[in-house]
């Protein structure tokens, strides 16, 4: 019985890939996992009005969305930072063309436990935090308790950004570095999940995760400066200071199902699903 | 015609005797090719000795010694819960269980074998993780010894089965020549058939420990991955193969980080491979 069931289903393997694979209206998307659940809610509307389409979504962080663009095994990579200077040299060292598209803007939230009494912190302190030089709440006026710290693996390009204008205060080759002792998660959710349970934990993502279960911290630019929390309309005027555009990279111009997915990225409707996905819209 | 039927079999059979080899020889000589380009910018002593593991910084720092440490904690934690349970559950299976008994506990160590990783991890996740935060009283549950205890399951059935084996495999006359001089159940047991089957049982440990280095998915989502030397059990720790998991999909293909994580596969290797060969050692030791 169960060998004939395996037969059978190898059976419609067989048949059923080549198929797949000829379907010249497939589109790859791979990248930023902030930008998954986005890229996800995109694909789903578009297939809905193009049954003959087939949109696949994946994340892994937007460097691998960029050496999957970069391999030719993607058709468009999502992605939570810009290119690098060597990323595009080696990208046109394999016949490569890579053209940058923003198609949003995205808060990076800052996040406690709920339980958590601090709310309000500096650019200052949060760099302070993360590098490692405040290690307990108390000094940030918070609980004597020791404080954890998340952060995302080295893929992520939340974790480049966080780096690169939060501890490195946008001098990109500086020499700051997170702190040794930081936790370094592989997903969104998992430092979501992690802020939930654990009270001493701090952790920063893209506004689309916040939920109920965690705190948003308000983010100062200096001292003199007013606390602003992560919304959207803080985000659009500019005032909240940890924001970020959200890139497409696609391989040459869009031609064929990209440049239709990409013009319905772009439409009212894409913006819609932009909002809808707790990010800010370009248009 | 059986006579060309016969040779054309044997010839097959022994191409694919050899493929295993011919694939690891293979395997190794590619992970050695791209992991010894590592040392164009790192001498070996500062990348195993190294203390910092910040890969994609300008200059990159790729000292693996918080790496290893991590790996060999997890280890050694796993192999500290994970045998003297695996021995325990294996005599009692061998020796004491009632036939009905011993079906069903077989079947289960079979069913945990079978569990995929991703899956205790995420159990580990959401239940262990939190009872070790409480228990212990720790900043956080992400620790060597969450990891510790889920791979020591992982390490368990492999344990069971082949300590059962030796177990077994122990001339049934020796039993009955402990029985004849007097001696009780249990001190046939601790004083006769564990001696005879040591090798086979230090065996089994070798080849559960060898799992537990290799495992990746499950310490990558219960250990906390920072790259720090661990003090004790009960902080957070980076190990070999979650480094190579969680970074292969960044690295540029030909950068030194790239060239960096396969040699962090060839210590793994190395390290699997020492493991293998001691139990083979033991296994043998028998003959």
């Amino acid at each position: 019985m169960f060998k004939k069931t395996l037969f059978v289903l190898i059976g419609l393997l067989v048949v059923v890939s080549p198929v797949a694979a000829k379907n010249s209206n497939s589109i790859q998307i791979k990248g930023s996992d902030t930008m998954v659940n986005l890229g996800q809610a995109w694909a789903e509307r578009y297939m809905e009005e193009n049954p003959g389409d087939f949109v696949a979504v994946t994340g892994g962080g937007s460097g691998t969305g960029i050496a999957a663009l970069i391999n030719s095994t993607c058709d468009i990579a999502e992605c939570s930072r810009s290119m690098k200077k060597e990323e595009i040299k080696l990208a046109e060292s394999k016949g490569v063309e890579p053209v940058e598209h923003i198609v949003g803007l995205d808060g990076i939230a800052v996040v406690v436990n709920p339980k958590n009494p601090v709310s309000n912190l500096t650019v200052d302190q949060l760099r302070a935090i993360f590098m490692g030089a405040i290690k307990n709440w108390k000094e940030v006026g918070g609980e004597d308790k020791i404080i954890v710290l998340l952060s995302r693996e080295v893929n992520s390009g939340t974790h480049v950004f966080f780096k690169e204008h939060i501890l490195r205060r946008g001098n990109e080759k500086g020499p700051e570095e997170f702190a040794p002792g930081a936790l370094l998660m592989s997903s969104s959710q998992a430092i979501a999940d992690e802020v939930a349970q654990n009270q001493n934990a701090i952790g920063y993502y893209g506004m689309g995760y916040i939920s109920p279960k965690q705190k948003v911290i308000s983010v100062a630019k200096d001292d003199n400066s007013e606390y602003v929390a992560p919304t959207t309309e803080g985000v659009v005027k500019g005032r909240y200071p940890i924001s970020r555009p959200l890139y497409l990279y696609l391989n040459g111009q869009a031609q064929g199902a990209v440049k239709k997915f990409l013009d319905f990225v772009f439409s009212k409707e894409g913006q819609e699903i932009v909002v809808k996905t707790d990010f800010v819209p370009v248009k | 015609m059986r006579k060309l039927k016969e040779f054309v079999i044997e010839k097959l059979i022994l191409i694919c005797g050899l493929a295993s080899i011919f694939f690891v020889v293979l395997i190794f000589l590619f992970l050695t090719k791209e992991g010894l380009s590592v040392f164009g910018s790192v001498t070996p002593l500062n990348f195993l000795l190294g203390k910092s593991w910040y890969p994609i910084s300008m200059p990159a720092q790729l000292g693996i010694l918080p790496l290893i440490f991590g790996t060999l904690m997890v280890t050694l934690g796993a192999a500290i819960i994970s045998i003297p349970i695996g021995v325990a559950c294996a005599v009692y299976i061998a020796e004491i269980a009632p036939l009905k008994i011993k079906e069903i506990l077989k079947a289960g160590i079979e069913l945990l074998a079978a569990i995929p990783s991703v899956v205790l991890g995420f159990i580990g996740m959401v239940t262990l993780v939190p009872w070790v935060k409480s228990t212990f009283n720790l900043p956080t549950g992400l620790t060597a010894l969450s990891g510790s205890i889920i791979l020591a399951f992982m390490a368990m059935p492999t344990i069971v089965s082949v300590a059962e084996d030796a177990l077994y495999s122990v001339p049934k006359s020796y039993k009955e020549g402990a029985y004849a001089l007097g001696a009780t159940h249990w001190q046939t047991i601790y004083r006769v058939l564990l001696p005879a089957a040591s090798s086979g049982i230090v065996a089994a440990i070798m080849l559960g420990i060898g799992r537990v280095i290799g495992e990746t998915m499950a310490v990558m989502m219960i250990t906390g991955n920072a790259a720090v030397i661990p003090q004790s059990i009960l902080v957070p720790v980076r190990t070999l193969t979650a480094t190579i998991a969680a970074e292969m999909g960044e690295a540029v293909v030909g950068s030194e980080h790239y060239f960096a994580l396969f040699a962090i596969g060839v210590v793994l290797f190395i390290m699997s491979f020492i493991v293998n060969v001691t139990a083979d050692l033991f296994l043998h030791k028998r003959d």
